[in-house]
């Protein structure tokens, strides 16, 4: 009789090889490794920045050297050389394209990898792509639509350049320089990253996306996101990224700001699937990302992410609600397999009158991965007839993963109610032979389970997001079966 | 249809089945009696392939193929259905959605698209009222907070669904009322027809009032003792178990 069995299903998900894994070869621009403070200069300089933002990037600089790296999550790695990365990496041929036959062959041919072709993406209704590819952004579609409204999306170095007033007044304020170790040295040596304004009372008409990749060996990738919603506005957010393979470490510490003033609602999405390193744990990236959403009155930022790639991640997107009835919401799945490893959670702070909060966390481990949910909920005193739920569930894989679960509550006012539900569940043989007596088999079975329960939170996700974020929930997962 | 021969099998290194002989033909129904631990569940579970069984010796030939060595959907795909003593759940895959995933990779292997959506829905809504199925209970999660009736009610659902060759019904009369267990039977007496066949486990012969066997076999100690028409099912009713052990004796 032929068995299927735990150990073949580990065995399946181990010898499951990265499938975005390839490599493009595109000159670039590269500067030396190491960081001083002619390095920040010369990344000013190189990007043409006006003095007052050499002058913000230096004084981060300089609170970053004074720092020291966190190290209170439940994540393991060998500490990156500082000192051994190089900070600014462009890819050299950068015209004003007009039309996608002017764009670099070979960068065409990794989106056509990827399966999200410049030519789809124009064709997809109602999606405007601002690509950044190693840093600079190439090009940017639907522009003009957008423009019509009112509404800024650009590279942060174009945001910068075009529109000073607005990058000057709201840069680090969400996450202010000195916020912690990967904080500072983003905001010293960010490369790119995507700048949104949505003006008051302006429905913003599409889901606005960019691509990220990682592609130039030995080059950190340091992005900058910036999303003001002025008052009454809403924009759906949706930040996606896939990496070739690597063998040595590649770091990513990214800052993204979302700034939601009176009235206004973000919606931002991200889907997350940098390459996590081989089955043995070599390689992979390392994700150190500071996400924070300010919500001003009666404002709403809400927080949905796939995360199945990195080799270690650090990431907690969260709210600062600092009006009256604003309301936060985190959604997240995180899968890890093999080697990875995952610190993820989120923080919703609560400062205003009636403001809400709601945490739903979906943790998958397989492999010998570890994932960690780490989530605090702070009721400030001020904050009369605060709520929040949050539930966290894991589903386990095999029995050489592990799922772990740190709540923190500190609520300073009593008319606070704060709920915390946590389960824990494992994929069983008994699931999976009820789905192959009924046809299905086993890599469908698995897909099946996890997507069943990863559901509420895949719901939260825009349609065609969606539907990527479920193939890659099941490449993360699957082997295919021999 | 289904030929089993001198079927021996073990858990765990324990020996349940010690040498099982049962031949099916289309348009028959089977009732597989016997008292508890006898290894009735043990004998459906093997016939549907479930790995933890090992199996030491015989044959099972499923329409003229022997399918000792496929795996529990390849014996699926060739139209073998288990409705499960115990239901397993999903939680966060609606029935629908799951008998939808079922029947499409079942076509699947046998090289067909897709059912139509259209199609799909009608076959789903003919079901699910022959079954008297609310149609609510097709967006709830697999199993999950089911009552006992409704997790056997929605195995029947399932079998309806697939059109199964043959269909193992392990215990499905536990956990039903009266009311149910007579749906249920009479969905399953709907479904009947010259071209498939029914095996019946049970420990009563309760589901057999509405459900009528051709044959009823006494499973006892890992092994048919005996074996009769559907009177037998009534003296077992009657009379019990021990006397079939003394007349072994």
């Amino acid at each position: 009789m032929a068995k299927f069995t735990e150990d073949d299903l580990k065995k399946e998900l181990e010898t499951k090889e990265y499938e975005y894994g390839f490599y493009t070869d595109i000159e670039s621009d590269t500067f030396p490794v190491g960081l001083n403070e002619d390095i920040v200069r010369a990344i000013s300089k190189k990007k043409e920045e006006p003095e007052w933002m050499t002058e913000w990037r230096l004084e981060s600089f300089r609170y970053w050297k004074e720092m020291i790296e966190p190290e209170w999550a439940n994540v393991h790695y060998e500490k990156p050389d500082f000192q051994n990365i190089s900070y600014y990496s462009a890819p050299n041929k950068k015209p004003k394209y007009d039309s996608l036959d002017e764009v670099d062959p070979e960068l065409l041919e990794t989106f056509n990898k990827l399966g999200i072709s410049l030519d789809e993406q124009k064709k997809l209704a109602g999606v405007a792509v601002d690509i950044v590819m190693d840093s600079v952004s190439v090009t940017t579609t639907f522009k003009d639509t957008l423009a019509k409204k009112g509404i800024i999306f650009c590279s942060i170095s174009e945001a910068i350049k075009e529109h000073p007033e607005l990058v000057k007044k709201y840069i680090g304020s969400v996450v202010p320089q000195k916020d912690n170790f990967y904080a500072a040295l983003n905001s010293a040596v960010f490369s790119d990253g995507s700048f949104c304004y949505i003006p008051k009372g302006v429905r913003c008409p599409m889901e606005l996306s960019t691509y990220f990749r990682i592609n130039q060996a030995g080059t950190g990738q340091f992005e900058r996101t910036l999303v003001i919603a002025d008052e009454d506005s809403y924009v759906s957010y949706l930040e996606g990224c896939t990496a070739p393979m690597r063998d040595e470490n590649q770091l990513h510490a990214a800052v993204v700001e979302l700034v939601a003033l009176d009235g206004a609602e973000i919606k931002y999405s991200t889907v997350q699937n940098w390459f996590p390193g081989s089955k043995d744990g070599k390689g992979g990236v390392f994700n150190f990302v500071t996400k924070r959403g300010l919500c001003e009155k009666n404002a709403k930022i809400s927080w949905t992410q796939v995360e199945t790639g990195s080799a270690v991640t650090w990431k907690y997107p969260s709210c600062i609600l600092k009006g009256d009835n604003s309301i936060g919401e985190f959604y997240s799945i995180a899968v890890t397999n093999n080697f990875q490893q995952a610190d993820t959670g989120t923080k919703m702070i609560h400062l205003g009158k009636n403001t809400k909060s709601t945490i739903i966390s979906k943790g998958i481990s397989a492999g010998k991965s570890q994932n960690s949910y780490r989530g605090l909920v702070q009721i400030n005193s001020r904050a009369e007839n605060a709520r929040n739920f949050s539930q966290c569930d894991s589903l386990l894989m095999g029995n050489e993963c592990g799922a772990h679960t740190f709540p923190y509550i500190e609520a300073k006012n009593k008319t606070a109610q704060v709920e915390h539900e946590a389960t824990t569940s494992k994929i069983g043989e008994d699931q999976i032979f009820y789905c192959n007596q009924r046809g299905i088999d086993t890599e469908k079975a698995i897909a099946l389970i996890v997507n069943g329960f990863s559901k509420e939170v895949l719901n939260k996700l825009p349609m065609e997001f969606a539907v990527e974020a479920q193939k890659l929930l099941e490449i993360s997962l699957e082997g295919s079966v021999g | 249809m289904l030929h089993i021969k001198d079927l021996h099998a073990s858990v765990e290194g324990k020996d349940i089945l010690k040498g099982v002989d049962i031949d099916v033909n289309a348009g028959e129904v089977h009732a597989i009696m016997g008292p508890n631990g006898s290894g009735k569940s043990t004998l459906a579970s093997v016939i549907a392939g479930k790995e933890e069984f090992e199996l030491q010796k015989g044959e099972i030939n499923f329409e003229g193929e022997d399918i000792t060595e496929l795996d529990p959907e390849e014996r699926a795909h060739k139209g073998l259905f288990l409705s499960f003593q115990y239901p397993i759940e999903i939680p966060g895959v609606t029935v629908t959605n799951f008998i939808k995933t079922a029947i499409n990779e079942t076509r699947k292997a046998k090289g067909l698209d897709d059912m139509p959506a259209s199609e799909m829905l009608k076959k789903i809504k003919e079901k699910a009222d022959m079954l008297e199925i609310d149609r609510k209970f097709l967006s709830r999660s697999l199993n999950e907070g089911f009552s006992g009736g409704e997790k056997k009610r929605n195995e029947i659902f399932q079998l309806a669904m697939m059109e199964p060759k043959l269909a193992i019904l392990d215990e499905t009369d536990s956990g039903l009322d009266i009311d149910a267990l007579k749906v249920v039977a009479n969905g399953v007496n709907k479904l009947k027809s010259k071209d498939n066949a029914v095996i019946v486990i049970t420990h009563y012969q309760r589901l057999l009032d509405y459900i009528i066997p051709d044959y009823v076999h006494v499973l006892m100690g890992g092994k048919i003792v005996k074996s009769g028409g559907k009177e037998l099912a009534h003296e077992l009713e009657e009379r019990g178990y021990d006397w079939i052990k003394e007349e072994l004796v």
